[in-house]
């Protein structure tokens, strides 16, 4: 017994063995992307909102981006990455915010695979990011509807969070486009 | 220097301006039109046909709106003058002692609600679908 713990101890001391995770070229790559993200995302949560649940949500230009330059794959990394590295930075890791944010960045991936198949030629990233913006929205809705506030009240605030997609979803879009063209 | 910097920046601004394509506009088309067609399906306030007069724990009835009447409901602590007046109606006098349900004023629209508390009556006002019920929830 002893000796098996002098032999680690040793083990310890002198070797120069290390628990190493090897990292492709692909997860730098979307390490850095999410870093863009978390970073709109931190930005994004210091700016006050007119209207609670109202917000841009910048970050997912990032999203959008990373979705036409490098794929679908990475597009889903860095938006679930960035939900959950956002939320960890926020205290707000398993807390109904993180939740709604989840099942937000969830129902705009889920949209946005759909998406995707539309013809490049008619459709660019401004129809993918209005329609995202809804799906994220939605996402967030069911959740409120049925766990967080379970009553129909919440119909009055639909139109008011849709407006603010669509008004979102377009800037969004806009701004995606301008960074695509950029390239 | 600093102007001519500024110069090219909004010539590029201009000139790299994206350009939404045709199932861009369909698109936001389509969600102007949902959204405003939300607000008019989650926001109405449609004209009431009829109300309801509660008192107490049974409903007294359920009364046209598109009629001239006075009616007197037995309350809690006395009548509550109540007169409707060709689609919409009132708390004309209450036995109470604050009057808000009098102050209150005319009610018109489906889902409005007018109650006296200490004669235990209530007005709620009917559309043609029944609207959210967030008080009885």
């Amino acid at each position: 017994m002893i000796r098996s713990i002098i032999k680690i101890s040793t083990i310890k001391a002198f070797s120069k063995r290390t628990i190493a995770i090897r990292t492709t070229s692909e997860d730098h790559q979307i390490a850095q992307l999410t870093a863009l993200a978390i970073g709109l995302h931190m930005i994004e949560a210091i700016i006050p909102s007119p209207l609670p649940g109202v917000k841009p949500g910048v970050a997912n230009i990032v999203t959008l981006y990373v979705l036409y330059q490098y794929g679908f794959k990475t597009a889903a990394w860095v938006s679930l990455l960035r939900v959950f590295a956002s939320s960890l930075l926020l205290g707000q890791f398993l807390s109904p915010t993180f939740i709604l944010s989840l099942s937000g960045a969830l129902f705009s991936l889920g949209c946005l695979w759909i998406a995707q198949k539309l013809p490049s030629n008619h459709f660019s990233a401004i129809s993918l990011s209005i329609l995202a913006a809804f799906a994220h929205i939605a996402g967030q809705l069911l959740i409120v509807r049925f766990w967080l506030i379970p009553h129909t009240g919440i119909v009055y605030l639909i139109p008011i969070f849709c407006l603010a997609a669509l008004v979102f979803g377009l800037i969004n879009g806009l701004i995606t486009l301008k960074l695509i063209n950029k390239q | 220097m600093l102007r001519k910097f500024n110069f090219n920046f909004t010539k590029n601004l201009f000139r790299q301006h994206p350009k939404p394509l045709a199932g861009d506009w369909l698109i936001l088309l389509i969600g102007l039109i949902s959204v405003i067609w939300m607000f008019q399906q989650f926001w109405q306030t449609a004209p009431a046909s009829q109300f309801k007069i509660r008192q107490g724990n049974h409903i007294v009835g359920i009364f046209d709106l598109n009629q001239t009447r006075d009616l007197s409901i037995k309350g809690a602590r006395g009548e509550s003058h109540i007169s409707i007046e060709n689609g919409k109606v009132r708390f004309k006098k209450s036995p109470c002692n604050n009057q808000y349900c009098v102050h209150q004023g005319w009610l018109n629209r489906a889902g409005q609600v007018a109650i006296c508390l200490p004669n235990q009556i209530s007005l709620q006002l009917l559309g043609a679908k029944s609207a959210y019920d967030s008080l009885n929830y």
